[in-house]
């Protein structure tokens, strides 16, 4: 196991590897990561590379979004090292805010600002944090709205959409800011079963333009069909990680098979 | 067929069902007045009583009201008036006195052929606050709104223009430093320093550098003691200070209570306990008896402007808390979207956080500036001539003597409409702003 999560690159078998660069976008060493006294999470090694598509399944409480929400400092780390696009977080506000920029997330609950309108939460960052002209943020927001299919619906409100469009308004928000790497935690399950096709629909086109993609999801389907690689957390730990073939019809451990019998079972 | 479904397992609709009216009973008039006035005999008993009260009520007060004097010069000619007009035993309201009296009461005693620098106050303050209010509002009109504190208190006090002008001056070496040391150096750097640019300006540079000017190009009014001012003038006065004042003063309270400083954050703390653990009636004493023993011999500091200070203060305390409930209302979703948009805390408060705080927030905030308007009226204890204060005033007057309900009438008249206009403006506030579920 500690084999496993000490494997520094991790991407030994990638099944389709021509939209993998060398270039390494993050890079977590022997992070640690404690709420209190709670060791959340334990000794976490993960390089993933520009391009790179990985998916981060597990039971709940098992660190998984705790992970993804370090990589932007969402949450602080307590020891170990996190390199993102060449910088390291530290509590330096000033690159804190330049890895914000770099890295894209988007929320279990959405989190779209809901006394904007549509367009103005696309606009606001690139405007305030970018400084793009607000002619040039607008015409950006279309194209990303127009990308994830619903620039007609730029003048409401979030209150106005239902579930799954807001998922995909927050995906534009994300992109709006052109960032190099997306983090997704969770992004479908506070969707109607209706509604998370449409999300995944817009997840699957992101990846194809090769966006370096980091998603904590239950969506085994997606995982199968564009994750280059799968990491399976429990109690703190990367307990295995496999692309996604091996990952689900040959799984190693005992706690990965009973996590895939469970969730597959029914 | 789509009656069979009832009794069969197996059941396909073949049409949609279309949308149809509510049925008489459910919409309408008749069905408003059957649910709210006569659901049920007990329903139906209480509104018939209700109507009993209110018509009694109508019945006592209506004659009193309209069999009035409005002409008699004091208040034993009122009821000889009445009592000719409408006959023996009659009483009416004596609204006589508030004829006479009405410009002290909403001027104090301000010279009465100064009277228009008040009212021109007055009219400037309207449109001032009007771009605030309304977004339909020209938004030039902020330029007035930003030097109408200056420009009011040179219309009410009068003196030398070159006072407000050096106070106002005051702000805009604090914002030039702002700018030029926030491009250089850290924010919280550039705010201490605009603090002390600021404070040095005023306490040391100002008062020769003003002289200067006035000496070369004298340019004044005729100025006014604070003395004279009274009636509603003053409580719109310090009501309006406090008011503006507090909103501001009360977020960077919620602010610094919420803050991880721990110095900020006990200092805001200690601050909005130890405000809001003391009676406003101590504060404003004081204001009007203890700071001059503080203060070095010889300081003039005005009485109003103390109390305005005070009162300010005291709305603030009430604000910040009311405040940090909206803010405790916000989903923390919010903050972690703002951050990871790679907003910095300041863009994230004003763009993100206070819209939406504010606007949870919007009928405790109004409910605090009405109290405070209303707390206006305590500085009669200390000696001020508010409306109040005035009545007893005029009542102490042996040809008025014995008038109350009219005189408090007309100060409550006077108080409810400016109230009510901030508690419907609140709420045409929070309708405007309404923008769907969250």
């Amino acid at each position: 196991m500690s084999e496993l999560s000490t494997n520094p690159t991790g991407a030994a078998g990638t099944a389709d590897p021509t939209h993998l660069t060398d270039q390494v976008a993050i890079q977590i060493t022997n992070m640690n990561k404690w709420y209190g006294a709670f060791h959340v999470l334990r000794d976490i090694n993960l390089t993933v590379r520009e391009g790179e598509r990985i998916v981060i399944a597990g039971p709940s409480g098992s660190g998984k979004s705790t992970l993804i929400r370090c990589i932007n400092r969402l949450e602080e780390h307590q020891s170990g090292q996190i390199v993102v696009d060449g910088i390291e977080l530290t509590s330096d506000l000033k690159n804190i805010d330049k890895i914000r920029r770099e890295v894209g997330m988007v929320f279990q609950h959405f989190n779209l600002f809901p006394h904007l309108t549509i367009l103005e939460n696309c606009t606001l960052a690139p405007i305030w944090v970018r400084k793009v002209p607000r002619r040039e943020a607008e015409e950006t927001a279309m194209h990303f709205l127009e990308k994830v299919k619903i620039p007609e619906q730029a003048n409401k409100y979030p209150g106005q959409l239902s579930g799954g469009q807001q998922q995909r308004v927050a995906i534009a928000r994300s992109l709006c800011m052109k960032p190099r790497i997306m983090l997704f935690d969770e992004p479908t399950s506070a969707l109607d079963p209706e509604m998370i096709k449409e999300v995944l629909d817009t997840m699957i086109e992101l990846a194809h333009d090769g966006m370096t993609m980091l998603c904590v999801t239950h969506e085994m389907g997606f995982a199968r069909q564009v994750a280059d690689r799968v990491i399976f957390m429990d109690q703190g730990q990367i307990v295995e990680q496999n692309e996604p073939e091996e990952f689900f019809n040959n799984p190693q451990s005992e706690r990965t098979k009973l996590f895939l019998s469970q969730i597959l079972g029914h | 067929m789509s009656g069979t479904h009832a009794e069969t397992v197996r059941y396909v609709r073949d049409t949609m069902l279309p949308e149809q009216a509510p049925p008489l009973s459910a919409a309408g008039p008749i069905a408003w007045v059957r649910t709210n006035l006569f659901a049920g005999w007990f329903n139906t008993i209480m509104t018939l009583l209700s109507l009993a009260v209110i018509f009694f009520t109508l019945v006592e007060l209506v004659p009193w009201l309209v069999q009035s004097s409005w002409t008699a010069t004091s208040l034993n000619e009122c009821r000889a008036q009445i009592v000719e007009m409408y006959g023996e035993g009659t009483t009416g309201a004596c609204w006589a006195v508030i004829r006479e009296r009405y410009l002290q009461l909403i001027y104090g005693f301000y010279p009465s052929e100064l009277y228009w620098r008040p009212s021109l106050a007055f009219v400037l303050l309207i449109f001032a606050v009007a771009p605030i209010l309304f977004e339909r509002v020209p938004r030039a009109l902020l330029y007035l709104t930003v030097i109408y504190p200056f420009l009011g208190a040179w219309l009410m006090w009068g003196g030398t223009v070159w006072l407000p002008i050096g106070a106002f001056m005051g702000f805009v070496f604090a914002y030039l430093t702002i700018r030029f040391v926030g491009t250089r150096a850290g924010a919280i750097v550039a705010a201490i320093a605009a603090v002390v640019v600021a404070i040095v300006w005023w306490l040391f540079l100002m008062g020769p550098v003003v002289q200067e000017f006035e000496q070369s190009i004298p340019l004044a009014l005729e100025p006014v003691e604070s003395r004279a001012f009274g009636g509603f003038m003053l409580s719109i006065l310090i009501g309006v200070t406090a008011i503006a004042g507090s909103l501001p003063l009360g977020i960077l309270l919620a602010l610094g209570r919420q803050s991880d400083l721990f110095i900020v954050k006990s200092l805001c703390v200690g601050f909005i306990e130890f405000i809001r653990g003391v009676p406003l009636i101590t504060l404003l004493f004081v204001a009007s008896v203890l700071l001059n023993v503080f203060l070095p011999p010889g300081t003039n500091f005005d009485i109003i402007l103390r109390v305005m200070i005070m009162v300010t203060l005291f709305a603030a305390a009430y604000m910040a808390e009311v405040v940090r409930g909206g803010l405790a209302a916000l989903p923390k979703g919010q903050y972690e979207a703002a951050d990871a948009l790679g907003l910095d805390y300041w863009k994230a408060q004003r763009l993100i956080i206070m819209p939406q705080a504010l606007k949870i927030s919007i009928p405790g905030i109004v409910s605090t500036f009405i109290g405070v308007f209303k707390d206006t009226t305590l500085v009669s204890i200390i000696g001020l001539l508010d409306p109040l204060g005035l009545s007893n005033a005029i009542r102490s007057d042996t040809a008025w003597n014995g008038v109350v309900w009219e005189l408090y009438g007309f100060i409550a008249l006077m108080f409810f409409i400016f109230c009510f206009s901030m508690s419907r403006y609140s709420m045409y506030l929070e309708r405007k702003l309404q923008t769907g579920h969250r």
